[in-house]
């Protein structure tokens, strides 16, 4: 559409932007991967504002936001409450918008050192001590997890706002999706340390069902015990740093995995 | 030792056209392969897809095959898979609605698909566990279609066990390691070769005129009274070799005595509340409705999967779970298994099979639990 009015095309359909923040556009391009639903997608929702698929910029309000990344500067800061302001619904997607991302690990540590070290005009680099999730600046409706996040399940979140139900998310760990495709436990069954018993499922158990031990790319699942699973790594032979290290990855600013890692590097894995 | 009229002997060659035959008569023959290194139910195609020259070691929250050097086909215990994922499916086809233009709503049922399988291989606790899951699936006034669709042409050849693992305790509810009742023919492998170098053979047991007519089609000999005897040490020495036990005396009162108890918050500082004792469960059940709408708004498909009482949703009443603890949940898994099913269907929910033991991640033990438990009710004496 050659305006800019607002829902100017087809009022009847909701309007969706996609916004980025400090992140890698997985997340983003996880939207454009759902080759399948694609169409359907575009036949129920004008896509507003999405610089990653199109030239095309409408100006808001909008009725859903998406929003991938983490805010790590001032103006980000500044932005998100702008768009918390023209969004009716706001969804953040990933690991870096729910829980600050890999790029978190920087959070408590001297960041004028990283910039340093990193850029060849350090005096150049705005930014702030921390990368923070989405929810630490704005209310946010729904938090879709994973690095990346799952289509299915963001075509899940969307059917269920479309229909005005709530989306179907499980918050379970990853071994129920594991024992659902019939994986054998690679912790049991090879000594293979997995992050699975306390990490959300939605990804399908994916690592799992190629022998690797999870990651916890979604994030800790519902009340997760992460103190019993880290003595039972320390049985099986890891050591304090590489088992802090397993926590601190791209959820390692979630609360549960961090206060694991604090707790290992403060107390050791305990006994 | 009574004579046992019927029982035949079969050798690896007999044994092979027992499967060959049952593929023949239309049978999709499944039974314990090695696979991604457990040893799980998979297709048989024929006798050389067992598990020759392989055992396995299990701990809790520790599995690991190994080899062996005799010509044992059947010596190894179960693994974390069973023919629960046959029967009941982890996720399964309910129904789809659609809505046309005019807003008219249609719904199509999915109507379960009738299949022809032979498990072939059922240890003695996976028989228990089938005859558990026909009693809360299939009768009753509401018999589970899929459940029961699936089991309608199920033959069975049941094996006894003759190499428990050190996670086995199904002598203390009886199902093992001897094969019971709801086999069409039951086997026990003496295991070759024996000391006049003769390979394995398999004693045969029928167990329904469907069994009898399968052996019948196959050379078998009449058993002698030593290979009788050999199949009696068989089961009598795994039985033996069995270190775990769970004393069931008056289970359910005990049970239901300690709903309260440190032992509880105990307990939930190792458990993870993962779900996998559960799902490895061969007589566990529950299942969850999840409906997944299209983005058209035009279709929806209600689908059946696999649930755990280890997840908060699972007790999630109108203002939120009534069990939002995981002490309470497992205490809620503990007390229906070995408890709550026996009020239900007059039988304990637990086979003995151990699965709950080496496929916890931390490695808790039910048999543990319980016996915490009968020293908490001596000490109250």
């Amino acid at each position: 559409m050659m305006t800019s009015t607002p829902q100017s095309t087809e009022t009847t359909k909701p309007t969706l932007a996609v916004w980025k923040f400090a992140s890698c556009d997985g997340c983003q391009l996880t939207l454009l991967d759902c080759e399948d639903h694609l169409l359907d997608v575009i036949g129920r929702i004008d896509i507003a504002y999405f610089p990653e698929a199109s030239s095309a910029m409408v100006a808001g309000p909008y009725d859903v936001s998406l929003v991938e990344g983490s805010i790590t500067t001032l103006s980000d800061a500044e932005r998100i409450a702008e768009i918390r302001r023209q969004s009716k619904v706001l969804i953040t997607i990933g690991a870096c918008a729910t829980a600050g991302g890999i790029q978190a690990l920087r959070n408590g540590r001297d960041i004028s050192e990283f910039v340093g070290i990193v850029y060849a005009h350090p005096e150049f680099i705005s930014t702030l001590d921390t990368s923070t999730p989405i929810a630490d600046h704005v209310e946010v409706d729904f938090e879709l997890r994973g690095c990346p996040i799952d289509p299915g399940q963001l075509i899940e979140t969307i059917a269920a706002h479309l229909a005005g139900r709530p989306a179907r998310i499980p918050t379970t760990s990853v071994c129920v999706e594991c024992k659902a495709r019939a994986n054998p436990c690679i912790m049991v069954a090879a000594g293979t340390p997995c992050l699975g018993p306390v990490t959300m499922g939605g990804c399908g158990a994916l690592c799992p069902a190629y022998g690797r031990g999870c990651y916890g790319c979604f994030g800790p699942m519902e009340q997760p015990n992460t103190a019993s699973l880290v003595r039972w790594f320390g049985q099986l032979g890891l050591g304090d740093r590489e088992i802090a290290r397993a926590f601190r990855s791209f959820n390692g600013w979630a609360e549960p995995f961090r206060a694991a890692a604090d707790s290992i590097e403060t107390n050791g894995i305990g006994s | 030792m009574t004579a046992r009229a019927g029982t035949r002997t079969i050798d690896v060659d007999g044994l092979s056209e027992l499967v060959d035959h049952l593929w023949a008569l239309g049978y999709e023959v499944w039974g314990p392969r090695l696979d991604n290194g457990v040893i799980a139910p998979g297709v048989l195609r024929s006798v050389r897809d067992l598990p020759l020259g392989w055992t396995d070691e299990q701990e809790p929250g520790h599995y690991r095959t190994r080899s062996r050097d005799d010509g044992a086909r059947f010596g190894y215990a179960v693994g974390p898979r069973s023919y629960k994922e046959l029967l009941h499916p982890a996720r399964q086809q309910v129904w789809t609605m659609t809505r046309d233009d005019a807003g008219e709503l249609t719904v199509a049922m999915a109507e379960p698909e009738p299949v022809r399988r032979a498990f072939f291989g059922v240890r003695p606790c996976e028989l228990a566990a089938i005859a558990k899951q026909d009693r809360v699936l299939t009768e009753g006034p509401h018999a589970d279609p899929v459940y029961s669709a699936n089991r309608a042409d199920v033959l069975i050849v049941a094996v006894d066990c003759g190499d428990p693992a050190a996670t086995c305790f199904c002598p203390s509810l009886a199902t093992g390691p001897r094969s019971g009742p709801g086999h069409d023919l039951a086997v026990t492998e003496l295991a070759g070769p024996d000391p006049s170098g003769r390979d394995s053979h398999y004693v045969v047991r029928v167990g329904s005129p469907r069994g009898q007519a399968v052996l019948d089609a196959v050379p078998s000999r009449p058993t002698q009274p030593n290979e009788l005897a050999a199949a009696d040490v068989v089961v009598t020495t795994a039985s033996e070799a069995m270190t775990r036990s769970l004393d069931t005396d008056h289970i359910a009162e005990l049970v239901y005595n300690h709903l309260t108890g440190p032992q509880w918050n105990e307990v939930a500082e190792r458990c993870l509340a993962c779900g996998n004792c559960t799902l490895v469960c061969p007589t566990c059940f529950c299942t969850n409705l999840v409906d997944v709408t299209d983005l058209t708004g035009h279709e929806t498909t209600r689908w059946r999967v696999w649930d755990t009482c280890f997840s908060t949703e699972f007790s999630h009443l109108g203002p939120g779970p009534i069990r939002a603890s995981t002490a309470s949940r497992y205490r809620q898994w503990f007390s229906h298994k070995l408890a709550g099913w026996i009020d239900q269907f007059d039988e304990s929910g637990c086979v003995g099979c151990g699965r709950c033991i080496t496929w916890c991640p931390v490695g808790i033990d039910i048999t543990a639990e319980l016996a915490v438990m009968r020293a908490a009710e001596g000490a109250e004496r």
